[in-house]
């Protein structure tokens, strides 16, 4: 899993019927200072998460398309968690 | 899913039978702005995509699912065509 911040939203009309009804996001994935972490990707949403916000991304498939309760569909990103808080302990690196 | 901008098509007489039928398309991947980014690959259509088009596409096995029960043999698939994207406010790097 990754961390990540959703940076915007995206609208099709035309896709897999298993995307339907569910919100596609735009998110950047993120460093642990912060930093953006490659490109941002396409995410379905699983938990209502809205832009701007600090979330947690599952880029794997199976998860992915668990979380959105969508199985056996197109789907290998998905939005599962709305971060409160990370805690980095000092020092241990 | 990653976005990409279809820039080409692929045409294959000896393949897969299940990919009969099936079309091929070059897709670029794009950043959020619209630019270019990294190298471009061949995908399967799922959704009827045209050329020009702003789409997403899945990677992985999950590729492969909008053919189910036909098992096709793709890594990339298109499954969305991007209407448009909605950026609200470009907060940079905090």
């Amino acid at each position: 899993m990754l961390i990540a911040r959703v940076v915007g939203d995206v609208v099709a009309t035309q896709k897999d019927p298993s995307h339907h009804a569910r919100k596609i996001l735009l998110v950047q994935p993120l460093n642990l200072d912060g930093s953006d972490r490659g490109e941002a990707v396409i995410a379905l949403d699983a938990v209502d998460a809205g832009v701007g916000e600090r979330v947690l991304l599952s880029a794997e498939g199976f998860s992915a398309m668990t979380a959105v309760g969508r199985p056996n569909s197109p789907i290998d990103t998905a939005v599962i968690g709305i971060i409160d808080e990370v805690t980095l302990i000092e020092n241990i690196k | 899913m990653i976005l990409g901008r279809v820039i080409g098509k692929v045409v294959a007489t000896m393949k897969n039978d299940t990919l009969v039928g099936q079309r091929l398309l070059i897709v670029q991947p794009i950043d959020r702005h619209g630019r270019d980014k990294g190298k471009a690959i061949v995908a399967l259509d799922s959704v009827g995509a045209g050329a020009g088009e702003t789409v997403y596409w899945c990677r992985g096995k999950e590729a492969s699912f909008p053919f189910l029960p036909v098992e096709v043999p793709t890594e990339a698939t298109i499954v969305g065509i991007v209407d448009e994207i909605n950026i609200p406010a470009e907060s940079g790097n905090s």
